[in-house]
Formats: C-alpha cells, sequence, structure tokens
C-alpha cells in the first residue's frame, strides 16, 4: 500500500548551528531527501558597494577588510590593484613581494579554517576545529606584527604597502614555513583515512565540471571539479610569474576532492612563500601616491586568486576623490549559486557537508 | 568501506589514526593562557583601542578629521596663533572608531598614535567618547604603527600648513 506524502519545507538557518554565519538554506524535503533547495541570504548586507561610493579611495581598503575577514589582506591585494590599474601606478618591487607574502599568509589562514570548519560540520565537534585554530593563530601573530591587527589588517595601500615589514617578521616567517609542513600532514592524517570521513564525503556533493564553468564557480570549487584554472598562473598579478608551484585539482569533484585541493594548496602556499623569502628584494615599499587620490576617470578591474576564488574588484572613477561606481566580484557568492546543484537528491545531513565544502563567508557573500 | 580504496587496510585504523593524534596532544605544551591572570605581550605596531594625542604636536590642522571615514575624530579650532591653530575641542567617539589607523598615517607632525592598551569595556556609550581633557590627562601608551617611535619634542613647522597642503 502506497502511502500518500507531500513535500514540505524546512528552513536551515538564518540562526542554525551548523550553518556559517547568517545564512538560510530553504529546502523543499520528500521524507529526508531534498528535492528543491533554495538559499536565502542578504541578512549581513551592509551596501558595502554603496558606502564605497562615498569614501576616498584609500578610505574604502578598511571596508574590503570587513568583507571576507578570515583572509583580510587578500581584498586589499584585489582592491588596491584596480586603484592602481586605474591611477596608472606601479608598486614598488619589495612591495610585491609582500604582497605575496600576506596573500599566501592569508590563504593558509583561510584555508585552515576551512578545513576545521568542515570538519565541524561533518560532526567532529571542535575538537578539529581547534588544531587548525592553533596554526592559524601562529599566522594571525604575523599579520598583527605587521600591520597592528589580527583580522581587519588594512595593510595594503595603492602603490604598495602601509609600512615594511618589522626585522622580527623574516626569522618568524621562516620558523613558521619549516613547522607548517609537519601540522598540514597532521591535518590530513585525521581525514585521509578517516573511514567516517570517507564515508560521508566520497561522492557526496558532485559538482560536475562543465556545471562548475557554466556557474562561474572558481577557486578550490572549480578546481576541485577538475578544471585546472588559477589566476595566479593565467593572469600573473605581482610577483607569481616568478614562483613555482603547482595547481593542484580534483577529479570527481566531490566534498572530498574539495578537501583535498585545499590540503594541497596549503602545501603550495608554503612552498610560494619559502620562495618569495628567499628572493625578497630591499628598497622602497610604498611609491609616491598623492593623500587624496584622484585618478582619471575610467574603469579598472582588478582580480586575484583568492583562497575562496576569483576576488574582483571593479571601480569606475569620475575623476573626484571618491569612486563613482564600486562592484565586488565576491567568489563566495559565486560558488554559492553552485549549492542547489550539489545538495539536489541528498539528506540534510549531506546538504550541510556540502555546504562547509564550499567554504564561504557570509561577511563576503553579503557584504 | 573498502570501496572507498584509501581504508582498505583495515576498517577503523584511518578512525584509530585520529584518536592518536589527539593523544599526542595531552603531551604538548598548552597553547592557550588563562586570560585575566596571565597576558601575551602586544606586538609593537599592535592598533590598540585608545588614540595617544600629542597636544603639545598638534598644529590642529585637522588632517586627521579629515582622513577619518567613520568621522569619529571631532576638532574644533580657533586661532591660527603663530604657527599653530588653537585646539578648542578634540574628540574621539571610539565606540564608532574601526582602528583602521589612517588618522596615525595622515597626521604630518606625529601628533596622534594608536596605543597599545586593548581593554576598553564601558557600561555606556558616553563613556567612549574621549574629550580633550581625557585625552590629555591619559597615560600615554604609544604604539610603534605607522611612525616607528614617538620623538620626543620635535620641532613645530615654521608656518600651518593649508588644506590644499595637507591633502
Amino acid at each position: 500500500m502506497a502511502i500518500k506524502t507531500e513535500p514540505f519545507v524546512v528552513n536551515v538557518g538564518p540562526q542554525h548551528p551548523s550553518t556559517h554565519g547568517v545564512f538560510r538554506m530553504r529546502m523543499v524535503m520528500d521524507g529526508e531527501t531534498i528535492v528543491d533547495m533554495e538559499p536565502v541570504f542578504g541578512y549581513l548586507h551592509r551596501g558595502v558597494e554603496k558606502i564605497g561610493e562615498t569614501r576616498t579611495y584609500t578610505g574604502c581598503i578598511p571596508l574590503t577588510d570587513r568583507m571576507d575577514y578570515l583572509s583580510a589582506p587578500a581584498n586589499n591585494l584585489a582592491y588596491v590593484m584596480a586603484v592602481e590599474k586605474l591611477a596608472g601606478v606601479k608598486a614598488p618591487e619589495r612591495a610585491q613581494y609582500i604582497r605575496v607574502i600576506m596573500g599566501e599568509l592569508a590563504r593558509l589562514a583561510s584555508h585552515s579554517m576551512a578545513v576545521g570548519s568542515f570538519l565541524n560540520d561533518l560532526g567532529a565537534m571542535a575538537t578539529p576545529l581547534v588544531y587548525m585554530w592553533r596554526e592559524r593563530e601562529k599566522i594571525l601573530d604575523l599579520l598583527e606584527m605587521t600591520c597592528g591587527q589580527r583580522l581587519t589588517s588594512n595593510y595594503m595601500r595603492v602603490g604598495g604597502v602601509s609600512q615594511d615589514l618589522p626585522e622580527e617578521f623574516t626569522p618568524a616567517v621562516k620558523k613558521f614555513v619549516v613547522e607548517m609542513p609537519r601540522f598540514i600532514d597532521e591535518y590530513d592524517q585525521l581525514i585521509k583515512d578517516n573511514e567516517i570521513v570517507l564515508a560521508r564525503t566520497k561522492g557526496v556533493g558532485v559538482l560536475s565540471k562543465e556545471m562548475a564553468v557554466s556557474i562561474g564557480a572558481s577557486g578550490p570549487v572549480l578546481r576541485g571539479s577538475g578544471v585546472k584554472w588559477d589566476i595566479r598562473k593565467s593572469d600573473p598579478y605581482a610577483v607569481y610569474d616568478r614562483m613555482q608551484f603547482d595547481i593542484p585539482t580534483g577529479t570527481a569533484g566531490d566534498c572530498y576532492d574539495r578537501y583535498r585541493v585545499r590540503v594541497e594548496e596549503m602545501r603550495q602556499s608554503v612552498r610560494i612563500l619559502e620562495q618569495a623569502l628567499a628572493q625578497l628584494p630591499q628598497g622602497e615599499v610604498r611609491a609616491k601616491v598623492p593623500q587624496r587620490l584622484r585618478p582619471p576617470a575610467g574603469a579598472a578591474y582588478g582580480h586575484i586568486e583568492g583562497p575562496k576564488g576569483e576576488l574582483g574588484f571593479y571601480v569606475v572613477s569620475d575623476g573626484s576623490v571618491a569612486p563613482y561606481r564600486f562592484h565586488i566580484r565576491a567568489p563566495s557568492l559565486i560558488n554559492l549559486s553552485a549549492l542547489r546543484e550539489m545538495v539536489i537528491g541528498w539528506k540534510i545531513a549531506d546538504a550541510i557537508v556540502t555546504f562547509g565544502s564550499i567554504d564561504i563567508c557570509l561577511g563576503e557573500v553579503d557584504r | 568501506m573498502a570501496q572507498n580504496g584509501e581504508g582498505s587496510r583495515g576498517f577503523g585504523l584511518g578512525i584509530l589514526k585520529g584518536f592518536a593524534l589527539t593523544a599526542v596532544h595531552l603531551f604538548r605544551r598548552r597553547f592557550t593562557i588563562l586570560y585575566p591572570e596571565k597576558r601575551l605581550p602586544v606586538p609593537r605596531r599592535i592598533r590598540g583601542t585608545e588614540l595617544v594625542w600629542y597636544v603639545d604636536r598638534c598644529t590642529g590642522c585637522a588632517t586627521c578629521a579629515k582622513t577619518c571615514h567613520q568621522g569619529v575624530i571631532k576638532i574644533v579650532t580657533s586661532g591660527p596663533e603663530g604657527n599653530r591653530f588653537h585646539v578648542d575641542k578634540f574628540e574621539v567617539d571610539t565606540g564608532y572608531c574601526i582602528f583602521c589607523g589612517l588618522c596615525v598615517e595622515a597626521c604630518p607632525f606625529d601628533a596622534i598614535f594608536m596605543s597599545t592598551e586593548y581593554e576598553r569595556g564601558k557600561y555606556r556609550r558616553e563613556d567612549l567618547v574621549m574629550s580633550k581633557e581625557m585625552l590629555m590627562a591619559a597615560d600615554k601608551h604609544p604604539s610603534a604603527y605607522y611612525h616607528p617611535q614617538p620623538v620626543p619634542g620635535v620641532a613645530l613647522p615654521e608656518k600651518v600648513p593649508s588644506i590644499e597642503e595637507t591633502w
């Protein structure tokens, strides 16, 4: 005898212990299987793009810190690159190297947080997350040493960086580079062979190569699906063209592959850090740029390979002190739009894992 | 989970490895400290929560107030007297301050600094507003953010910079 059932709607979030931040998944369920899912976001909207239009070009830099607060230097970098393109300023070579170092430190911090919270979503309550935080703490200490704050770094400036590295930075980061690979292996040990993790993540939340490309996904989500695409290689900025590194890719496009890509990227980041430290030249760190910058009228797009994907800033100038238009291509938002494709047909618990594997930062999604 | 391949050596070994890692942590040096009793040293460049203001170096040019995009610094001047303005009012609303440090970067006379203090809990919002008198009387713990070291008794410039010059 067939029992007559009808789909019902479950709201996961906006305040829910297993979602990251204030995000709501409106799921249409058939029993425990997801039939349809609608992501609802905007709870953290602060109008960064609009506020940016009222501020000077330098005054917008602290705003970008507050988007993806897990990797603030990367956000600063993408923004100042757009403004530099607009104003025709070039940062000195030492500043370019410092930018690479800071960008990779931000990537390590963001990925360790991503891996930790991914395991947290799997149900490994807090313990792995705290292991990851231990390493992240060292990176945040390095950031604090350089720019004075742990999260809101506000370090990059148009035409360079705000100030030179302190003398205690280089020994500290050299020590970190030696220690970090061992800790990455440790993280890997927690997951690589763990039967529960494999059962929960292998083959779950598959995003096909074609779908990833057509949605416009970037970063580990795209590379996990097997597309070899990295802005650091395809459109090298700063001094990435002088660095030797590989682009790790997955094959299946499932949650496990996205996790593997992140861990491999952390190893590559350490490699880049080693090279950047070895090549770091002496010299100026900031080009002469007027404090009240008035770039000529025009538009520029600066993009970087942020920890979460292609982070781009489109800045339009009308020749005044404030940007005329300020648009952000936030990788978290665009990767999040792939969530619906990944979770349909899976159970709620798998949807949480898939959501964790995308690694979004709500500050950047809603901005 | 033999079909997964990687766990084929024996079911449960991977989980035991994870437990082994946790057991190792029992013997590791503790990474945290008990905060109110013990404190970590703050880095030299920390952008702390209290603005340090040197009235003797301030010429009242208000570059800091113009740079502050949060509108935190309020400054009222009269004068000029000689090579400086008289600062009648210098108010910092730390409740709105985001501690970006751009005012410190902009000050042409090294008159303001970020501080190394970080405990600024208050019971009322009004207590977060620091007036000129409070800033003058406060214990000064300048941080090395942007200005490498505070320069004692730095000579004042000959003439007051105009708005065009400071911007």
